[in-house]
């Protein structure tokens, strides 16, 4: 086991299968060992980035152009790690959580294996194919956590999860296919060098192609419609793992292609588009977020707001000086890792809060404050992160990311960052208030199992200390 | 890490680790809630008055720590920040005692103290804070942690009062927020020094300074209050009584106007400040200010809204002494940070104490209650005159020094405005004493809580901390003069301020 990199993908496989035969019973033990082993099989990988710089693999000894070449660099460490620092206190999480709500859960951990390893060969693909293969796998594996909780609501949102994210990378694939036609080659490293300012016109769609089949998935406004029903619909555990980690992967393949292969194409209009989308979802997510009677359907449309934040990076990082285009990368980046850590961790505490209360609705949540007050000081402290306020990762990244605006003096960002803040200021209070409410008499509360409480504040917590180590972060990003 | 680091830390961690304790332990550990409580309490207190000995023998108390390659943490125990840690920190003990009598019996007493520790380690942090960046993060933490403070009542009032409180402080923060970035950006860390920073840069900068102290300034009046940013003020009264005196007097309010010392200070400097105009337009809100809240004063019947809107207008003295750019009415608006501190805590005390021991919230409702408790009512006299500045007490140095401040740096409209203000005052509160003594007691008081008992006319714990603030407020009044006054620990930050 000296290279951890097809380990990160075979070890998901073989757990999802095995506890897939064990059933849930024993599945959930194998699960969670492994998830163990595969954090410390990504902190091993990314030790040797920080050290060695950028990792390559060639799958079967057969590199690119011939054969499917992996690499791991900075933003892809950093994307692992968070993957595996969410995903393990969710599995946790999730074991607890099954133990009060059964249904399903002889398909959710061999699907979670399955995502798993979508989600790491995602992060560690070198060529436009194979990412089209890992979407698509990852793709597959969400619609189908989302459908195991199999009431009617449920699958009619995953069937419609489905059909968007089929053509998501239907339309993707189709990118792809222009792309080989005109270079014969799908591999990112042989057609960096390749693509440059003046191209055909089929290469100029495949760009668009590739990028519209991508915003499908990452659920950018307008695109943000299956998204509230998926994401609010399905399990806790699931709805936490799909807003934290599932949506970021698609953006993570936009910000790379953006730097990368498709820089030349990356112009000042796009990006200023890309952010003017980004801007409207902020508005309209946090609006539809205060708007929600459900408390699941608020932090749902929460992620629609939230993802507009990530697409202001595009205006912040293109044709600046290269100073503040460095800020605002770290800046998007500890705010990836922010939202993912503190979205994870408010979806497992409503999840708790639900259960306790036994149904999921904003107006019974007067009283809880008494009866579960870690769970609601976990709730708090995520959206203290999204709000951006200090001692939060979500503070240090809007810290970088408004400087950066301001050095690149484009302001209407400015506005629109600070704005967002207070909006989702908004929609987080106007749950917290319910929660500090004198309960009603008549509200009974279910008792929760007590271990269910700590992957959540863990999580939480992360999200507060992220303003404390997120030097480290930044040093992982700039590895490589 | 030195020691001297480690007392910073520790000065922080005497509020914080006790606060956290608080929020796991059940309800009914009452003792031992109140132990760890007045143990933070008092050892904060030992660890600041190490430190303020060490200040006066030129010890440095300075703790960094890089969060980023260019940003940075810093804490700092100067002269100035010494002089506001020691006031939250005394004050802090003082409302310990008074909340752990007022709260007797009430619910949620866990979630009430958690957040009352969070809420002085936030204000100790903003004290020390030794750069904008650390400044901002403990001035927003003060917001969060104050907030369950204001709606703890859980009635609809305290909700909309909360909501207005958020709504106000939240938008003052992303404004100041703006402003420190901006500033920021032109000047890459912005620590607090002795006679500012910003004057090294060029002169074609300075419409942008002017800009973000604009920003700065909207940034931090809505938490000091001033007009048109005080609306949230009289609305978040609804608090517990503990809740609003350390809200006005140290906490809040005082952070706002803190925050405006350090900016002319110790960010623009002085002598730059004036040399962009920009202390007069603070010192006309200031003056305004002072008049407006005065001027609301007069019409409220609720005795804690008509002292919610003094504070409106007494925390803008020290605005007005900072930006009247002389070294006598700085010395007059800096101790006033204390002198209203003491005075206001007093009065929001016996506030309290009238509501818990007999019902009574209205000045209507005050006729001849002196009688029945004589000592609260001294104490809230002792107060009141010192809030109109009558000799012998606290509040005359402070407008002493304005006053003299003003004429010295020829304003003489900052003088009549103090001079209105004080007539306002007197307008006011001699009304209310003049119930209390010189009218009939009702039959029965509006609703009596609890009965007096031989000599305490009610809680004991509800009664002490009053006195021992009047007292305070007399004290440094009369020895004003001594080398342990707030006084004089003042005149040596001015000079520190003034001659760089």
């Amino acid at each position: 086991m000296s290279d951890p990199i097809p380990w990160l993908i075979l070890l998901p496989l073989l757990w999802g299968l095995l506890s897939f035969l064990l059933g849930a019973r024993r599945g959930d033990q194998v699960a969670v060992v492994c998830l163990v082993i595969q954090l410390a099989l990504v902190a091993l990988l990314v030790g040797q980035v920080v050290s060695e710089g950028r990792q390559y693999y060639a799958v079967g000894g057969w590199g690119a152009p011939l054969g499917i070449n992996l690499h791991v660099d900075g933003l892809a460490s950093v994307m692992l790690l968070l993957t595996h620092v969410v995903i393990l206190p969710l599995g946790i999480y999730a074991r607890y959580y099954f133990s009060h709500d059964v249904k399903g859960v002889g398909y959710f951990w061999p699907m979670l294996g399955f995502m798993s390893a979508a989600i790491n060969t995602l992060f560690m693909s070198d060529d436009i194919f194979n990412i089209y293969v890992t979407i698509e796998l990852l793709g597959l594996a969400a619609v189908g956590l989302v459908g195991i909780a199999g009431n009617t609501e449920s699958i009619l949102a995953a069937i419609r999860y489905l059909l968007v994210t089929l053509l998501g990378s239907g339309v993707y694939l189709a990118g792809v296919a222009l792309i080989y036609g005109s270079y014969g080659s799908v591999s990112l490293t042989v057609l960096e060098p390749l693509i440059e300012n003046e191209v055909s016109v089929a290469v100029f769609l495949a760009a668009i192609l590739m990028l519209v089949g991508l915003l499908l998935k990452t659920a950018l406004f307008p695109f943000h419609f299956w998204l509230p029903s998926a994401h609010g619909g399905a399990l806790t555990p699931v709805s936490a793992l799909l807003s934290a980690l599932v949506i970021k992967a698609s953006f993570y393949l936009i910000l790379r292609m953006w730097l990368g292969v498709y820089a030349p194409l990356a112009t000042i209009p796009t990006a200023q588009l890309l952010g003017g989308l980004g801007a409207v979802a902020i508005l309209w997510g946090s609006v539809m977020a205060f708007n929600q009677t459900r408390l699941k359907m608020l932090i749902a449309y929460s992620t629609v707001a939230q993802i507009g934040y990530f697409f202001l990076l595009f205006p912040l990082i293109t044709e600046v000086g290269s100073g503040a285009a460095e800020i605002a990368m770290q800046g998007g980046v500890i705010q990836l890792v922010a939202h993912a850590l503190a979205k994870a961790a408010m979806f497992a505490a409503s999840g708790v809060m639900i259960l306790s209360m036994g149904k999921d609705n904003i107006a019974l949540l007067s009283g809880i404050s008494s009866r579960l007050p870690l769970t609601l000081f976990t709730f708090a402290l995520a959206g203290v992160t999204l709000m951006g306020l200090p001692p939060t990762g979500g503070f240090i990244a809007k810290w970088l990311m408004v400087s950066s605006a301001v050095i690149s003096g484009q302001w209407i960002w400015v506005v629109v960052m600070i704005l967002g803040g207070l909006l989702s200021a908004g929609y987080v209070f106007k749950v917290l208030r319910q929660a500090l409410l004198p309960a009603a008499a008549e509200m009974k509360f279910r008792p929760v199992n007590p271990p269910l409480e700590w992957p959540a504040f863990l999580l939480a917590f992360m999200s507060l200390s992220l303003s404390f180590v997120s030097g480290n972060v930044l040093n992982i990003l700039g590895a490589g | 890490m030195s020691v001297n680091e480690c007392l910073l830390l520790l000065v922080l961690a005497s509020s914080l680790v006790p606060g956290v304790i608080i929020f796991f332990l059940p309800e009914s550990r009452i003792r031992l809630r109140t132990l760890l409580n007045l143990t933070g309490a008092i050892l904060k207190l030992l660890l600041i008055g190490y430190m303020l000995w060490g200040i006066q023998h030129n010890q440095i108390y300075i703790f960094r720590h890089n969060l980023l390659p260019n940003l940075e943490l810093v804490l700092k125990v100067d002269a100035l920040a010494a002089l506001f840690v020691t006031l939250s920190a005394a004050l802090w003990l003082l409302t310990t005692f008074y909340a752990v009598g007022y709260l007797e019996r009430s619910p949620h007493r866990s979630r009430f103290f958690g957040f009352f520790s969070l809420c002085v380690t936030a204000t100790v942090g903003v004290a020390m804070a030794g750069n904008l960046f650390t400044f901002f993060i403990f001035y927003e933490l003060l917001t969060l942690s104050t907030y369950p403070l204001v709606v703890h009542r859980g009635t609809e009032a305290a909700i909309r009062a909360g909501n207005i409180y958020l709504i106000y402080t939240l938008s003052g923060g992303a404004v100041l927020l703006v402003g420190i970035i901006w500033l920021y950006s032109l000047l890459g860390q912005v620590e607090f020094i002795y006679g500012g920073v910003v004057a090294a840069l060029d002169s074609k900068y300075s419409p942008q300074l002017q800009i973000i102290f604009l920003l700065l300034i909207i940034g931090l009046g809505v938490k000091a209050a001033l007009v048109p940013l005080h609306g949230w003020l009289p609305q978040a009264m609804v608090a517990p009584a503990p809740v609003s005196a350390l809200l006005h007097a140290v906490a809040v309010v005082k952070a706002g106007a803190f925050g405006i010392i350090r900016i002319v200070y110790e960010v623009y400097g002085v002598e730059y400040s004036q040399s962009i105009n920009l202390l007069t337009p603070l010192a006309i809100a200031a003056s305004i200010t002072i008049i407006w809240g005065s001027l609301r004063a007069l019409w409220q019947d609720d005795l804690k809204r008509r002292l919610a809107y003094s504070t409106v207008s007494q925390v803008s003295y020290i605005v007005l002494g900072v930006s009247l750019c002389s070294p006598v009415s700085t010395i007059g608006g800096i101790v006033h940070l204390v002198h209203q501190g003491i005075m206001k805590i007093t009065l929001f005390f016996c506030a309290g104490n009238y509501a818990e021991t007999l019902g009574i919230h209205k000045i209507s409702e005050m006729n001849g209650v002196g009688w029945r408790m004589p000592w609260t009512s001294l104490a809230f006299c002792i107060a009141a005159l010192g809030m109109m500045g009558a000799p012998l007490t606290a509040g005359y140095i402070s407008k002493l020094y304005l006053n003299q401040g003003a004429e010295i740096a020829d304003q003489m409209w900052a003088s009549w405005a103090l001079t209105a203000s004080s007539i306002l005052n007197a307008a006011y509160f001699l009304p209310i004493m003049y119930r209390f003594w010189f009218k009939a007691q009702p039959q029965t008081w509006v609703q009596e809580r609890i009965h007096a008992r031989g000599r305490w006319e009610t809680h004991g714990l509800l009664l002490i901390p009053p006195l021992v603030s009047a007292a305070a407020t007399l004290v440094a009044g009369i020895f004003a003069d001594t080398d342990w006054s707030p006084l004089y620990w003042v005149k040596l930050i001015v000079k520190r301020e003034y001659l760089p």
